[in-house]
């Protein structure tokens, strides 16, 4: 905030103005999403009244979709992916960043930037040869697909954004540690990974979010209703046919995007950290 | 004897391992093996088996035989190929020319002091964290063809609201806002981020210039944030190019391929179609747009 400009009164008015206007285009459509869940059915299909009104509250939607829909199941098997995915991506992450940022050997600087492009290669690029590759390892239609196949979007990530925080822990501190008689593995185990701790958290939390939201793959690998995802779940069985449960909709997208929302609001500071840093440096 | 000679080799190969590990080369190598193993089944190989797929007449279930070009000199002939090919092109120009221009307003808001900032920064980033999924399902509902929101506000002027997702030109007209509304917040706080990263002394040498805050702006800000104003244009270019969840959730391609891109043509021809060989062959033209993208980043992040 060094630079930050103070401004003169007629310029801080356009300023707040658009601030507002920007902020109602930006979360309207989560207003929209938390009253529609809440209200009911005669204020939700009613054409003619102000869209506004209310008319009492109901929780008609979110009792239909835990008696009615496997919106339960769908929770736990999301949080069973994006666990489990999360804590494999980590395991191999934390190896290759502190591989590709602290040792020297051959090819660590080009295959550092392979980890990255592989980042940047989108999913829909991939997703057809590697049904494939899923149906013949017969991992099509379970969740162990989904945790092995979620990886190849979270490692690269996160292995770039642990080798920016491993650069950034002074080599004094290993040298001493080798100095003092600890092998390698010790050093990295016990000197350097307490103090990569926050990056690691970060790296964690971001993991767990794109494999909370991630679509295409649980999509095209799984059909059977009970062992959806919370992203493939909601739009499948509150849809039929021609009808839309909106109620019941917006309440599945309401209560999906709470664990995110929670931990986006404790976490703040790292989710912008941890875009820039996506951004800026990878 | 020999007891005592075997019991001794044993040490010495857990030694030997040890003192392995304990070089640097060795270690990285072994360091990186469950990453890489990872990486090389899941991305490497099915990457070469795309490549493979796009040149056989495969369907899912059934590997087919090799028949060269055919499945491109086919999609090629294929008018919804060509249209959901231009429309990809302009889904993605013209929603990151408004990410980016609205991004930079933001950011540039966003730089002043005000009461709120932090929460303003926060609520602003809500789309990008969200599931698109969930949240663009209540674009659907707001977008629905009896009951959207918009309408029933336009009805308060007397004015009748078009099917957004049914009527042409309307349906590619709100996949893209969607698209900007999700994706803008990226561009503010990179650009934002890299804007609290130029030099004070820059703008108290425009000041002492007589350089007002729209010059100042335009001659010191923008030239010192443009690697990163490339380069998070260029990250959106390959993903909005790739996009699929906006426009399957919205329209599913529709009405009539008006709304149909690469991914989501892919989708239906290689899955709902099954015809595999085909629809990697489609996937396969996003490919030189991400080399392109890609050769332009590595080239500006070299650079510096």
């Amino acid at each position: 905030m060094v630079a930050a400009p103070r401004l003169r009164t007629g310029r801080k008015v356009v300023a707040i103005a658009s601030v507002l206007v920007a902020l109602v285009f930006t979360l309207f459509p989560f207003y929209w999403m938390f009253v529609s869940a809440l209200k009911p059915d005669k204020d939700l299909y009613d054409a003619q009244g102000n869209p506004f009104a209310w008319h009492g509250i109901t929780f008609a939607h979110f009792q239909f979709l835990f008696t009615q829909t496997h919106f339960l199941q769908w929770l736990v098997n999301s949080t069973i992916v994006a666990t489990a995915s999360t804590a494999i991506s980590l395991a191999c992450s934390i190896l290759a960043g502190y591989s590709l940022a602290r040792l020297r050997y051959r090819g660590a600087g080009v295959l550092g930037w392979t980890f990255f492009v592989t980042y940047l290669v989108p999913q829909t690029l991939l997703f057809l040869p590697l049904t494939a590759v899923v149906v013949k390892f017969h991992l099509l239609g379970s969740l162990l697909g989904l945790i092995l196949v979620y990886p190849t979007f979270l490692i690269p990530f996160c292995t770039w954004m642990l080798m920016g925080y491993f650069k950034s822990i002074p080599r004094e501190l290993e040298e001493s540690g080798l100095v003092d008689g600890c092998s390698r593995l010790q050093a990295m185990f016990k000197l350097i990974l307490p103090l990569a701790v926050p990056g690691v958290l970060s790296a964690g939390i971001f993991a767990f979010t794109l494999s909370w939201n991630e679509y295409i793959y649980a999509l095209v690998f799984i059909s059977d209703g009970a062992m959806k995802t919370i992203p493939i779940g909601v739009p499948s069985e509150l849809v039929r046919g021609d009808v839309f449960f909106w109620g019941e909709l917006m309440a599945g997208a309401l209560l999906g995007s709470v664990p995110v929302a929670l931990l986006y609001s404790f976490f703040v500071d790292q989710f912008v950290s941890g875009l820039t840093s996506g951004a800026v440096k990878g | 004897m020999a007891a005592t000679a075997g019991s001794s080799l044993k040490p010495s190969r857990e030694f030997a391992l040890a003192r392995l590990l304990n070089r640097e080369a060795p270690l990285g190598y072994a360091l990186l093996l469950p990453a890489l193993a990872i990486l090389v089944v899941f991305v490497a190989y099915p990457f070469a088996f795309g490549l493979w797929l796009a040149l056989t007449d495969s369907t899912i279930g059934r590997l087919g035989h090799f028949i060269g070009l055919a499945n491109f000199a086919y999609i090629l002939r294929d008018p919804i190929f060509t249209q959901a090919l231009g429309n990809t092109m302009a889904y993605t120009f013209v929603t990151v020319f408004f990410k980016l221009t609205l991004g930079l307003a933001l950011a540039a808001v966003l730089h002043i002091e005000f009461r709120f900032n932090r929460f303003t920064r926060a609520a602003m980033l809500l789309p990008w964290i969200i599931p698109t999924v969930l949240s663009t399902l209540a674009w659907l509902w707001m977008f629905d063809s009896t009951f959207s929101v918009f309408n029933r506000m336009l009805a308060w002027i007397h004015v009748t609201g078009p099917s957004w997702l049914g009527q042409f030109p309307w349906p590619m007209i709100s996949l893209m806002t969607v698209n900007v509304w999700r994706g803008t917040p990226f561009f503010g706080v990179s650009l934002l981020a890299a804007m609290q990263m130029v030099p004070a002394d820059l703008y108290e040498a425009a000041v002492v210039d007589g350089a007002g805050p729209w010059r100042r702006w335009l001659h010191v800000t923008v030239p010192t944030i443009r690697p990163v104003i490339l380069i998070t244009t260029l990250l959106s270019i390959i993903m909005t190019f790739a996009d699929f969840q906006v426009i399957w959730i919205l329209t599913k391609g529709g009405p009539v391929n008006q709304t149909q891109v690469l991914s989501t043509y892919a989708y239906v021809v290689g899955i709902q179609g099954t015809d595999i060989g085909i629809g990697a062959a489609i996937s396969l033209f996003m490919f030189p747009v991400l080399c392109v993208s890609i050769g332009i980043i590595l080239w500006l992040l070299h650079r510096d």
